[in-house]
């Protein structure tokens, strides 16, 4: 039945509905899929078991009449959510072998909504990375590989694992997050569809915290629409996170295949860098073209302070990381060293249990936010934040939402930028801005480069927005037509 | 180079990490690396700019200050690296 992993999560959940196979069917073959996909090193636990039983009652339900949004259908869950009772490490060693005794917002909506769980997806330690690298797991390989080559890429990261699952067909849809673009990244290196949503839309409680003011959980999926119902699902108001929006959530499915006719469209001149491959430019061409032919207007804007928002954030996230960071002492769960005193014990196990780019963040945090510094370099990194955010507000003001490349570049060779943090940083430079205002940007497959390689265009939208970037989203993926898939090899 | 090795060995402390003597130079070379490209944010003007401090404009939504859930403490233990009875075990603070 490898063909049932094939399918959108819509047509699965169509299929569900037409009674054409069971949930527990469906699940199975995801199971076998899993199973079969090791090399991948997509999944860090895999939990068959749970899934066959929660497939099982999905069907029972389905049997007595009440079915609910996300009916049967099997997900992968990022190992940064906490999923009750089911190991969740973040990636780290410090958290060992942490049993959660409660469930994430995130995914207890999900399993509210029918889902099962097929378990739980590999990622950067603590989200800090953009190519799986840096997990106590080791890294994710990318499903798709240059034409004729066998050399092993990168997923990208930090949601590396939920990107190769679902372009693997592990599942029908995955959780990640996103706090410098760890959703959209990912999904443009293995075309697929991911979707930061406004910072707010989705709780996270539950979520192992690395940035606070920045991260925030979404979807990735195969196709817009798929993002757009795990969305609908995921999002909403949670009185245990006072930083969740209390606003309604759409029905986001409804916003794909709308008319994006007279939609002003932005096009930042400030993300033609330096060094960007000529193919990243020409789809980027392309989708304006796309765009237009659609019936969108499209505008050149400025953002001024692009290149700074990289650096500002390399002080916002570390600062907020080495804060959050400071509760794995050892103490009360996850990893202890014992040392001849309490605070030996705190530096040995922080020492053994955080990996090398964990450790340099927390170090850097701790120096931005230290006696004679914090004005200097966290203080400036804020107002500088501010700029980027009005640079936004402004273009807002003339647009409806903007296009823009995802990545700057195609999913590279594991280990080839391992050695140097900033060329690592760079990654983000297109997607981090985003979190820095808190907007929702998304991003769509569009193409393949001239080694066969996914690339990928990022929305950006409004805050609370999300419809009009699923309505464009729509559109680039119906003009984009975008078919390949990886030839399996493993 | 920004960050020095005693630098390193203060905020090394700090962070409560501990870092081996032969790891510290390597590791102030990196992180200099890293806060002389961040250096550059010195060029934006910021005078007058207020700091953003959160990511969204909404005022924080206010619910009843009522004890909603605890009093299980087998719950809080149940991952702690080392217990006695219903009490984590730690390192003696106080000498």
């Amino acid at each position: 039945m490898s063909e049932l992993t094939s399918l959108t999560l819509k047509a699965a959940l169509d299929g569900l509905a037409a009674k054409s196979f069971s949930s527990v069917e469906l699940t199975q073959a995801h199971i076998e899929a899993v199973e079969a996909a090791r090399a991948l090193n997509a999944y860090v636990l895999e939990t068959p078991e749970k899934a066959l039983e929660m497939a099982k009652a999905s069907d029972a339900r389905r049997a007595a009449g009440s079915v609910r949004p996300l009916e049967g259908a099997p997900l992968g869950i990022k190992d940064l959510f906490c999923t009750e009772g089911v190991r969740s490490t973040a990636g780290s060693k410090i958290i060992g072998d942490f049993k959660p005794a409660y469930e994430s917002t995130v995914t207890s909506n999900l399993w509210r909504d029918g889902a099962v769980m097929l378990g739980k997806l590999n990622m950067d330690e603590f989200a800090m990375g953009s190519s799986n690298e840096t997990s106590a797991w080791g890294p994710v390989v990318n499903p798709w590989r240059t034409t004729g080559g066998n050399a092993q890429l990168t997923p990208g990261g930090s949601s590396g694992g939920s990107a190769s699952a679902v372009a693997a067909e592990l599942c029908l849809g995955a959780t990640a997050t996103d706090t410098g673009g760890s959703i959209r990244q990912p999904a443009s290196f293995t075309g697929t569809v991911g979707i930061k949503p406004t910072y707010g839309r989705c709780s996270r409680w539950g979520i192992v915290a690395f940035a606070s003011s920045l991260d925030q959980a979404g979807p990735m999926a195969r196709s817009v629409e798929d993002t757009a119902i795990l969305l609908s699902s995921m999002a909403g108001h949670d009185p245990k996170d006072s930083t969740s929006l209390p606003v309604e959530t759409p029905d986001f499915a409804s916003f794909v295949g709308k008319s994006v006719k007279g939609l002003r469209i932005g096009v930042p001149k400030e993300y033609r860098v330096d060094g960007m491959p000529a193919e990243i430019d020409a789809l980027w061409e392309q989708g304006i073209a796309w765009l237009k032919d659609a019936g969108c207007e499209i505008v050149e804007v400025s953002l001024p302070h692009t290149k700074y928002a990289l650096p500002a954030y390399y002080i916002v996230a570390p600062a907020e990381a080495s804060s959050n960071l400071a509760r794995y002492d050892g103490m009360r769960y996850g990893l202890r060293v014992d040392g001849a005193n309490l605070t030996e014990t705190y530096e040995r196990s922080r020492a053994a249990g955080f990996g090398a780019e964990v450790k340099r963040r927390i170090m850097i945090g701790t120096y931005v936010l230290s006696a004679g510094y914090y004005d200097a370099y966290y203080l400036k990194a804020l107002k500088v934040r501010r700029r980027i955010a009005d640079d936004f507000d402004q273009a807002f003001e003339k647009v409806d939402a903007l296009l823009t490349p995802t990545a700057p570049s195609a999913a590279f060779q594991l280990g080839d930028k391992s050695d140097d943090p900033v060329a690592m940083y760079l990654n983000d430079i297109f997607t981090v801005t985003v979190n820095l205002a808190g907007l929702p940007g998304m991003s769509v497959p569009a193409g393949l480069d001239a080694s066969g390689l996914p690339l990928g265009l990022q929305l950006i939208g409004r805050a609370l927005d999300e419809g009009t970037l699923f309505s464009l989203g729509g559109a680039l993926e119906k003009a984009a037509n975008f078919r390949a898939k990886p030839q399996k090899w493993w | 180079m920004t960050i020095d090795a005693a630098t390193v060995r203060k905020v090394a402390r700090l962070a409560r990490i501990a870092q081996p003597e032969e790891t510290v130079e390597q590791l102030a070379r990196e992180l200099s690396g890293i806060m002389d490209w961040i250096e550059q944010l010195s060029e934006v003007d910021t005078d007058g700019v207020e700091p953003m401090t959160s990511a969204v404009h909404v005022p924080m939504p206010m619910r009843d200050d009522v004890v909603t859930e605890g009093g299980d403490p087998e719950v809080v233990l149940s991952n702690s690296p080392k217990r006695a009875g219903a009490f984590f075990v730690v390192p003696k603070v106080v000498e």
